[in-house]
């Protein structure tokens, strides 16, 4: 076994990889202007959970009051890997940094299944190239968004 | 101990210098009682400001916003106004430091700003950001450098104007342009050695009640910074920074903030003070309450605050509630 096999980093999904390549692609004004338009692309939370944060998770190591929610298919029943994961998430406008990471992950992770999901590298937030254009330390929002949704995944299907 | 410094420079004979656009006292007169009224500046001025066309151009305020937020700004701000963020324009991308005397003059002339320009500063969170810009523009000593009180929250609130209109700006060059200006930070800036010497001095410690006492190690729903231990600098008053700010986010009168901190807290305008809480952004905040508002003498932010102090080996940590 060599160094380099065990270096090789654990790919992303390909929508995510995607993402990241898009990032990748720009120049770092243009990497801001793109997560402005995830900001904006972010999909409304749905009716059934709209004055109802307590049902969601705070992400605390979010630097604004963001909640998220994951919902996991019945079907397969008995294939629990093979169901899809659906996510939502509630950040407030004034917040658009937090709403950016939010809509890649959204666009990047909804309706992939549970084992595609559990699978996400816990460094995949920092493959965007947006080190230099947000701040390591700001990113550190989109890692606590990442593990808090492959915990309740997890927790919703390991049981 | 530096000798006295005049933190207090532009309240003294600078409005008599009569060629600038806006007459540093006559701000608002809401301001009047502070003891440098003319460092804060009312939504409504600014916005007379800019319908009287004395935002931007060769001579004109410059509006800058300072967001925690980086992209903030970007979904829009007040007209005129340019982006200064924190993180990138004012921090060194490598050492644990502010920019040095050639970055803030590119910085500064990439926004036309030249050094006897008016410069107003806003931002989101209460103006942390916007304060902790100020603070680093007086570092470098600009002299004429204010903050909209309320920040970018009074002025949304106020249904003011919002712009995605991103100002083309000529950077200044040449002889206009941001001179190269040693930092002076001993004044107004206190380091792990400098507070050690302080011990026994008053110190203020701007966060939560939880990060003070120690049972938190860092702010209520704010990510975890990593300090190694709880608590606080042995000594330090706890007077979390919001109690200077009113509901809306402007300050409090002169009246009241003297309440808190010489009447209720003990502290005196004479005496050097040194501000602090986990980044140096909140005290900030407090330092300009502290040094603009009621006039202490020499106040100095540690900007290491708790990050530097709650990490450092066998430096002296108190826990528990104020006494």
């Amino acid at each position: 076994m060599t160094d380099t096999a065990v270096a090789q980093p654990v790919p992303l999904p390909a929508a995510m990889q995607e993402i990241a390549d898009d990032f990748a692609d720009l120049a770092a004004p243009q990497r801001l202007e793109l997560l402005l338009e995830f900001s904006e692309g972010l999909p409304e939370l749905p009716a059934r959970y709209a004055g109802s944060l307590d049902t969601m998770e705070q992400v605390h190591e979010c630097q604004s009051p963001i909640f998220l929610v994951v919902e996991v298919a019945d079907e397969p029943a008995d294939q629990p890997d093979d169901r899809a994961v659906h996510l939502f998430f509630s950040a407030p406008p004034e917040a658009p940094t937090t709403r950016g990471f939010a809509g890649i992950l959204s666009e990047g992770l909804d309706g992939l299944t549970v084992a595609e999901v559990l699978a996400v590298p816990e460094d995949a937030p920092y493959r965007f190239s947006l080190g230099e254009a947000v701040s390591p330390l700001r990113l550190r929002g989109m890692v606590g968004m990442l593990s808090r949704i492959k915990r309740q995944v997890a927790l919703k299907t390991r049981s | 101990m530096p000798e006295s410094p005049d933190l207090s420079a532009p309240s003294t004979g600078s409005a008599s210098t009569g060629s600038a656009p806006t007459e540093p006292a006559s701000t608002d007169s809401a301001f009047a009682a502070y003891a440098h009224p003319e460092r804060l500046v009312s939504t409504q001025w600014l916005a007379d400001q800019i319908e009287a066309g004395g935002v931007g151009g060769p001579d004109g305020i410059v509006v800058l916003e300072s967001d925690e937020d980086v992209l903030l700004y970007d979904t829009g701000h007040i007209p005129g106004s340019l982006k200064l963020d924190w993180h990138q324009d004012l921090n060194d991308p490598v050492l644990r430091d502010y920019v040095d005397a050639e970055q803030f003059a590119a910085v500064m002339s990439a926004r036309g700003v030249g050094r006897d320009s008016t410069v107003v500063i806003y931002g989101d969170k209460n103006n942390w950001w916007a304060a902790y810009a100020l603070w680093v523009m007086s570092l470098f000593g600009h002299e004429d450098v204010r903050l909209l009180d309320g920040g970018r929250a009074k002025w949304s609130a106020e249904g003011r104007e919002l712009t995605r209109d991103v100002p083309q700006v000529a950077p200044l060059a040449g002889d206009s342009a941001y001179p190269v200006v040693e930092r002076d930070d001993a004044p107004i800036r206190a380091f792990k050695d400098d507070v050690l010497a302080h011990l026994g001095g008053p110190l203020v410690d701007v966060r939560s009640p939880g990060e003070y006492s120690g049972e938190l190690l860092h702010m209520p729903d704010y990510p975890q910074e990593g300090a190694m231990r709880g608590g606080h600098i042995p000594g330090a008053k706890s007077v979390p920074w919001a109690r200077a700010a009113n509901e809306d986010g402007t300050f409090k009168s002169r009246e009241d903030l003297e309440a808190i901190y010489l009447q209720e807290q003990g502290l005196s305008p004479a005496d050097a003070t040194i501000a602090y809480c986990r980044i140096g952004e909140r005290s900030s905040h407090t330092w300009f309450v502290l040094t603009h508002l009621l006039g202490f003498d020499a106040v100095r932010n540690y900007d290491g605050s708790w990050t530097e102090w709650g990490n450092a080996v066998r430096v002296p940590v108190e826990q528990g509630a104020p006494k």
